[in-house]
């Protein structure tokens, strides 16, 4: 069963422990190893990267860590890969051609 | 909890025992090497640094050259100097005297030359090296333990899993009454509103924002755009979103107790409990700085995998990347990417971290330092004349 962590009980998101294709099932673990609940993503997530576990508006606060780390730059359903395409930080916004990328 | 230790003559803990040669100008560092060829059981601490320097940046240097010396790790410290530079080893000697330890100076102007310098020098070394194989290891409390922690080769495994493992080891030893330093202002950028909520006063809550906007016009000043390599690409194909997720996952290695203080770089605290050290993230130069804040032992969380070392304090390696345990085995201490594949929480990893960083303060080698891998780098502000 693919796996999920919530690092924190005020999280909107959830870090992929797995590959997780779309419409299969991810278990939602918490920091303490607790399995909380299952969903069912949306398309094809990559590990490491972040699983909405409630639908978002555009404009909500994303938190992780139980803080936020952006702001939802157009509606997510929950199961959504939640990454550049549909959320922004409200700090710095990162081109990816910014100068000094030579990666 | 005890481990055990070379009890310093001012009553600090050493986890090691080294004899160091330490020039105190970069151009002394050829006259280091050649003794410390003869004596293959010293560290020779070579840098860059010491002369032609102006300033804060002169100032910095220095502070760290002694905090090098003062590090408990070392019984005795050999200064070589050429006599014309701006750092003496008269005065690096001085200050490192402070400690009571074992501090001998040799100026090679001062010896007729190199043919004189380099004989003095090993006469040194050699009752130096006498006098430390009689010192042992003795029982001593988890508070005079200075732990200091810094992450690299970042990857989307290190803020869910080293990370945070790693913080639970560091709030343990601050709970036995130890103290912990993290650094590498460059990587809170985003998360330094979560640091300063925990600071002690408002004075530090203070210095910890000015750190990051300092360190933000440093960038700006150089014409450089930060937004180019924080978050990296590389970051950014991990999963890894906002400057602000990459460094929460960052900070999560200080673990969580009261911030009680922000230092400069090589500052030395007064106090126990949580410190932040100010400076770059580049591992050289991260990891000179919390040595000579006087670090004895080092936890380097990866998510990619470095050998990363210093000469003198030893390194920790530990990462949560299942492909990095395996593959890069030689270089990992310990292995917690059981956070990943669900089979051990955050919490148990943290304590099998903590339990290892006793065996290590109690003499067991990291994988550094069974390779002897390691490098001294200071971190230079300004430009050489």
């Amino acid at each position: 069963m693919k796996r999920a962590i919530m690092l924190n009980s005020e999280d909107t998101v959830a870090t992929l422990l797995n590959h997780a294709e779309a419409g299969e099932s991810v278990h939602i673990l918490t920091a303490e190893g607790k399995e909380t609940k299952t969903i069912k993503v949306g398309e094809s997530i990559s590990m490491g990267h972040k699983v909405a576990l409630l639908p978002l508006k555009k404009g909500d606060k994303v938190i992780k860590y139980g803080a936020v780390i952006g702001q939802a730059t157009r509606d997510i359903r929950a199961g959504d890969h939640v990454h550049v395409h549909n959320m922004k930080s409200l700090r710095l916004t990162i081109p990816l051609n910014a100068p000094g990328n030579h990666q | 909890m005890k481990i055990t230790g070379y009890v310093r003559p001012d009553g600090s803990l050493g986890c090691r025992n080294h004899i160091v040669i330490l020039p105190s100008v970069g151009c002394a560092n050829d006259v280091a090497l050649r003794i410390g060829r003869m004596y293959p059981n010293v560290l020779v601490l070579t840098h860059r640094q010491g002369c032609a320097q102006l300033g804060d940046d002169k100032d910095q240097a220095a502070r760290t050259l002694v905090g090098l010396g003062k590090n408990p790790n070392i019984a005795g410290v050999l200064i070589v100097g050429m006599g014309c530079e701006s750092i003496t080893a008269e005065y690096l000697a001085d200050e490192i005297s402070n400690t009571k330890k074992m501090v001998e100076t040799l100026v090679v102007l001062d010896e007729g030359g190199l043919t004189g310098a380099l004989p003095k020098g090993a006469k040194i070394l050699d009752l130096m090296l006498r006098e430390a194989s009689q010192m042992k290891r003795v029982p001593y409390d988890l508070e005079r333990l200075t732990l200091g922690i810094k992450c690299g080769l970042t990857d989307t495994t290190s803020g869910i899993a080293s990370n945070p493992a790693t913080g639970i080891a560091a709030d343990m030893l601050i709970e036995s009454g130890g103290t912990v330093i993290f650094g590498e202002t460059p990587e809170i950028i985003g998360a330094e509103h979560i640091l300063a909520k925990r600071a002690a006063s408002r004075e530090v809550e203070k210095k910890l924002y000015h750190l990051v906007s300092d360190c933000e016009e440093r960038v700006k000043a150089s014409g450089m755009d930060i937004r180019g390599a924080n978050p990296a690409p590389g970051n950014i194909a991990g999963g890894i979103t906002t400057i602000e997720e990459k460094s929460l996952g960052a900070i999560k290695k200080g673990g969580g107790k009261t911030l009680q203080g922000v230092l400069s770089y090589g500052e030395i605290p007064k106090g126990k409990g949580l410190f932040f050290m100010d400076g770059p993230g580049r591992t050289p130069e991260a990891l000179t700085g919390l040595t000579a804040i006087g670090a004895q032992i080092i936890i380097f969380s990866t998510g990619g995998g470095s050998p990363a070392g210093t000469l003198i304090s030893p390194v920790i390696k530990v990462t949560g990347n299942p492909h990095t345990a395996q593959h890069l085995s030689g270089h990992i201490d310990v292995d917690v990417s059981s956070i990943l594949k669900g089979e051990e929480t955050v919490g148990k990893a943290g304590k099998r971290i903590f339990q290892e960083l006793l065996n290590v303060a109690s003499g067991k080698a990291t994988k550094a330092e069974t390779f002897g891998y390691g490098m001294i780098s200071i971190w230079n502000i300004g430009p050489h004349m």
